[in-house]
């Protein structure tokens, strides 16, 4: 299957401490790509790295024949890369049509794409007129993915995107993304939750100490428990 | 003079203090609220709009109203210029780290200070009003020009307001100051938001420093008055926010005219810097700030 997004051994670092050594990672076309690791493996800090946010040192990111790691960060979203940060990170002093506003204009979308985000997230439409910092968390997590949905990607970098949601909404999430993978977008998910994500995950790595340890099929991590518990130490 | 007209004249000279305060002071807030720099060569900014001011209005012959016009349109966008300039010469290159770019901006600071004093001069010079007319009052006569810096104030912060909420660029400037990294994350070119910002929070102190120059006289050091008021100002009313600095510079404004005009100038200054003490200590964010992330 033709791949979507290549990370091609890349390192990363935080002024003199290395977080990534060397990791590769194939995001193939329309696939749920799950990234596993325990805390400070290197999950966020990889799709920090795609979007440009920490400096790639080695090795280089490629999305189809583009290569985005010579990109200034502002450049990558352009090239159809959605990103939902861990935390949400909303503009919240801005009102939530003015978040979506501002993933519209990364790519020059209008009114219909709003209006399909909208369709996805009904919730978002009484609540345009209000400042985002002032909603629930789990709105504030619709907001994020709509947001980052208004750029129409075709690449979706979901950060621990179910973090402190109660059940119904973490439910909420899984069918929109399985929604998205069902129109051929590609999503890489970080989660720390493995319950979470197997139900609609394709594939899973399993990343420790920067790199990628192990890219399996989601059936054959079902078949072999204990390698969850290996890498993520629960399962 | 009976106290009541006294108060009177205090009041309007205090309001046009204020007026021009809270254009040079909002340049301060913006550039700290969206970039988070402390831009110590604000002041600078300020002198530099009055002394081009000077220069462009003794380029033309004629009416004074000419030159004054002349220098309201193209002294701004000069300072404006110069700031975009030290902005992606200097502050970009040292990715807008708080420590530096406050060494770099008292740099920049004796840089516009020495040029000003070396190509202009020690001199006070005037700059004439574009028009002369006094207001006939019951009590005394009171500067209709002095009226419409007022007035003129007004009008440019409500611009600001409506460039801030209600434009494209206005509402990229928001978001920049609310979350740098998402911003960029959402193909927002921070760096040239920033230079903008730069630009636009010196062209408010230029033309606050035009708007006032009538009444005073363009002058090497003038900028460091205006600057230890727009910090007070902004810390008053809360770095970034934009109700704070326009209430602020109306409470600082006003004392400050009222206090220097019944006691003494020197009076208003520490009661005002007190105030910023008072503030620091139980309400650090200001009285309209926010607490920082």
């Amino acid at each position: 299957m033709e791949a979507a997004l290549t990370l091609d051994s890349i390192d990363c670092s935080y002024g003199e401490v290395q977080v990534l050594h060397g990791l590769s990672l194939e995001l193939r076309r329309g696939e749920v790509h799950c990234l596993l690791g325990r805390n400070g493996a290197g999950k966020t800090t990889a799709l920090k790295a795609i979007m440009g946010l920490v400096p790639v040192r080695a090795g280089r990111i490629m999305k189809r024949e583009l290569r985005i790691s010579r990109l200034e960060a502002y450049e990558v979203p352009k090239t159809g890369i959605g990103y939902v940060p861990q935390g949400r990170r909303l503009f919240t002093d801005l009102t939530v049509a003015e978040n979506l506003e501002i993933g519209l204009m990364t790519r020059g979308k209008g009114r219909d794409t709003l209006e399909r985000v909208l369709g996805l997230f009904p919730v978002l439409r009484e609540r345009l007129r209000q400042r985002s910092g002032t909603l629930s968390g789990g709105e504030q997590q619709m907001l994020a993915m709509a947001r980052a949905l208004c750029l129409e990607p075709d690449v979706l970098l979901l950060d621990e995107p179910t973090e402190g949601l109660m059940p119904s909404m973490i439910a909420r999430i899984r069918e929109v993304v399985a929604a998205l993978r069902e129109r051929g977008v590609s999503t890489l998910l970080v989660e720390q939750r493995v319950e979470a994500v197997l139900p609609v995950a394709d594939r899973v790595s399993f990343i420790e100490n920067g790199r990628n340890r192990q890219t399996v099929e989601v059936e054959h991590l079902r078949s072999d428990p204990q390698m969850v518990h290996r890498y993520v130490g629960v399962g | 003079m009976a106290f009541g007209p006294y108060f009177l004249l205090a009041t309007l000279e205090g309001l046009v203090t204020a007026a021009v305060l809270a254009l040079t002071a909002l340049g301060l807030s913006l550039v700290f609220g969206v970039m988070r720099v402390v831009n110590v060569a604000h002041g600078e900014f300020y002198m530099l709009g009055a002394v081009l001011a000077w220069w462009l209005a003794s380029l033309v012959s004629g009416h004074p109203a000419i030159g004054f016009l002349l220098a309201l349109i193209v002294s701004p966008l000069l300072v404006a210029a110069v700031a975009f300039l030290a902005e992606r010469l200097v502050l970009s290159r040292l990715k807008y780290e708080p420590e530096a770019t406050i060494v770099a901006t008292i740099g920049l600071l004796y840089i516009i200070q020495q040029l000003a004093l070396t190509f202009y001069g020690p001199e006070a010079r005037p700059v004439r009003a574009p028009f002369d007319m006094r207001i006939a009052l019951p009590w005394f006569g009171y500067s209709a020009y002095k009226l419409s810096v007022i007035g003129m104030a007004v009008l440019l912060m409500l611009a600001t307001w409506i460039l801030l909420t209600r434009t494209k660029i206005g509402l990229l400037m928001r978001a920049t100051q609310s979350d740098r990294e998402t911003a960029l994350a959402f193909g927002i070119p921070v760096g040239r938001v920033y230079a903008g910002v730069f630009a636009l929070g010196a062209g408010l102190a230029a033309v606050a420093a035009v708007l006032i120059v009538p009444t005073q006289q363009a002058h090497y050091l003038m900028g460091l008055d205006p600057l230890l008021l727009s910090f007070i100002v902004v810390i008053i009313g809360g770095l970034g926010s934009l109700r704070g600095t326009l209430v602020a510079a109306l409470l600082i404004g006003l004392s400050d005219g009222i206090i220097s005009m019944f006691f003494s100038p020197t009076l208003a200054k520490m009661l005002a810097t007190l105030l910023v003490a008072l503030v620091l200590v139980f309400r650090p964010q200001g009285l309209f700030g926010t607490a920082m992330r």
